[in-house]
């Protein structure tokens, strides 16, 4: 699996929305090279047959009444954002 | 504040107020005037309220007075891992990204403890997001080991071990992903809990890697712990994975399960790394103390040991990396003001630039890769595979034996700045606490001894849904070795 040992740090980095700089691309990709080669043990394991675990405890088909409680009012929900106006999150335009 | 009152337990303390020997409000003023004492030199907490927390007290004193006393936690101060939601207070985790918010909602551990009359003290300091082992992580601040102020109090609950072990709350919760309550508590002296997955609510807790994640208990006695963990457990439906179980009395099957005959495993492969290691040598002696006592001690084996950490990392990058999808920019979090605004992927990618650290960066950068296209097979998929390997060791160990002792972590408290620069080495300080979380049983650290005037921790690894059991364990060894009693000089 060596080919994969080399992170696209470019290609990953836009995937995970972060932008990085080019002195922290250089540096992370070392570091996640040599945490992914690490990693790569798992290789030498025989994992034919065996289910994969999720979950510690296996859950299923966990459901509630769908009712209204006590929730956060508009201005408790908008308090934390950014920019807020008029009972509404403001974004930056993006388009002309 | 005598040092006889702020490093009195939970117990104790409730005793007191109860008799009306101590009132809850100069219990607080006395944990305000400790914190100030030496916050200097520990840096537990990212913030605090003095007002809120004397009010809280207050409340209880008249609850008291009127005869409606909600139970032995009433009017005693616990410190919170600033992860968890308290209603009107700052929830940072240790990042930039969340700097200013202030929760609108209580964690339900929360919500247990204020229904019980608990003072919640203070927003304690956490590697950010909870991704570390060393509290070096946080934006905010380095907290110190209060044993020795050069080393690192262990992480990522480092605040919450740090402020119990220096008197600054008498109990703290903490969450644990990969060992963040054991590893610090077993840095710092004091008693860490990591319940069985699914024992404790994580509604409220800020997520980091679901599959994983547990709040529990750093206190400074088993009994206290047992008191804490009782206070918070139990069935949730607003968290799914929540278990339906009947919430045990741990206090009081401290009494009940003493002087039992326990048979004890000792994984074969846990020692085999460590054995020469010089924080080994307390580790030891609490086991020959077990055997002196009647317990059958055995070895065991964990032949999957080896891929512990490895899996770890997949699995909790990938979880973290889809959890912190979430800090946009947009609805609640650090929003940066300059960015190229081609569209709007633009702001979130240069938000989440500035509000992340490099720690945070780096895990949900892996965890992207390990999820991506053409990798999801090789390196998630996988993990998940020996996940189910590692449990099945468990499983196997404990058809023979009722606990594991191990090492809680391979070498004491590192000095800081030691392993910052090398996040594979800091990784492998979660050694032996990361398994248990990959297998969802329960684990605890216990102070068993110093090395170089720093203290150790021994590890007891149980079977799931028996923190009953690991309390009394830890309680017969506590009883003769009173470690508890013993507090570092600050």
């Amino acid at each position: 699996m060596s080919e994969k040992t080399h992170i696209d740090i470019e290609y990953t980095a836009k995937l995970a929305r972060i932008n990085l700089t080019d002195a922290e691309k250089e540096k992370l990709s070392g570091q996640l090279d040599s945490i992914i080669g690490y990693v790569e043990k798992l290789e030498e394991l025989d994992t034919d047959g065996v289910e994969p675990t999720a979950h510690p405890h296996p859950v299923y088909n966990v459901w509630q009444e769908d009712e209204v409680k006590g929730e956060l009012s508009t201005e408790e929900a908008l308090k934390n954002a950014p920019a807020q106006r008029d009972n509404m999150i403001v974004v930056p335009k993006v388009v002309d | 504040m005598s040092e006889e009152l702020y490093y009195k337990s939970a117990s104790e303390l409730s005793e007191l107020l109860d008799k009306k020997e101590l009132s809850a409000v100069d219990l607080m003023k006395a944990t305000i005037a400790r914190t100030k004492q030496v916050e200097e030199k520990v840096g537990a907490f990212n913030s605090y309220d003095e007002v809120d927390a004397l009010a809280q007290a207050d409340a209880s004193d008249a609850r008291r007075a009127a005869g409606n006393s909600l139970g032995p936690l009433d009017g005693i101060p616990v410190g919170i891992k600033d992860n968890l939601a308290v209603n009107g207070q700052p929830l940072t985790c240790s990042s930039k990204m969340l700097e200013k918010f202030v929760s609108p909602y209580d964690a339900t551990c929360i919500e247990k403890l204020k229904s019980q009359g608990a003072v919640l003290w203070g927003r304690l300091n956490l590697d950010e997001y909870a991704m570390g082992s060393s509290t070096e992580n946080s934006a905010f601040k380095t907290t110190s080991n209060p044993w020795n102020l050069d080393c690192i109090p262990g992480g990522s609950s480092g605040g919450s071990a740090a402020a119990a072990a220096a008197g600054q709350a008498v109990m703290t919760l903490g969450s644990d992903t990969g060992g963040s309550i054991r590893q610090p508590a077993s840095h710092c002296g004091v008693v860490g809990l990591k319940p069985t997955y699914g024992r404790v609510s994580r509604y409220g807790l800020a997520a980091f890697a679901s599959s994983l994640d547990q709040v529990g208990p750093l206190t400074r006695s088993v009994k206290d712990a047992a008191l804490l963990l009782q206070a918070i457990s139990g069935h949730d439906e607003r968290d799914s994975t929540s278990y339906r179980t009947e919430t045990q009395n741990f206090v009081a099957a401290l009494e009940k399960l003493r002087g039992r005959k326990w048979t004890l495993g000792l994984p074969k492969e846990y020692f085999a790394s460590a054995a020469d290691t010089p924080a080994m040598k307390p580790v030891l002696e609490a086991i020959e103390f077990y055997k002196s006592l009647g317990c059958e001690v055995k070895e065991v084996s964990l032949p999957h040991t080896d891929y512990a950490v490895a899996t770890y990392y997949i699995i909790a990058t990938a979880e973290a990396s889809s959890n912190l999808a979430r800090y946009d920019g947009i609805r609640y979090t650090h929003r940066a003001e300059k960015f190229d605004a081609k569209d709007s992927v633009d702001i979130y990618c240069q938000s989440r630039a500035e509000g992340f650290g490099e720690e945070v960066k780096r895990r949900i950068i892996l965890g992207t890769y390990v999820l991506s296209s053409g990798y999801y097979d090789a390196y998630y998929l996988k993990a998940q595979k020996v996940r189910t390997l590692i449990r099945q060791d468990f499983e196997k160990a404990f058809e023979n034996v009722d606990a594991l002792l191990t090492p809680t972590s391979p070498t004491p408290a590192f000095k800081k700045g030691e392993k910052s620069s090398d996040p594979l080495s800091m990784y492998l300080s979660d050694i032996y606490t990361i398994s248990a979380n990959l297998a969802g049983i329960p684990g605890m650290s216990l102070p068993c001894g110093y090395s170089d005037g720093l203290p150790v921790g021994l590890q007891i690894l149980g079977k799931p849904f028996k923190e009953d059991e690991l309390l009394a364990i830890a309680n017969e060894f506590e009883a003769a070795h009173p470690f508890k009693d013993q507090h570092p000089s600050l």
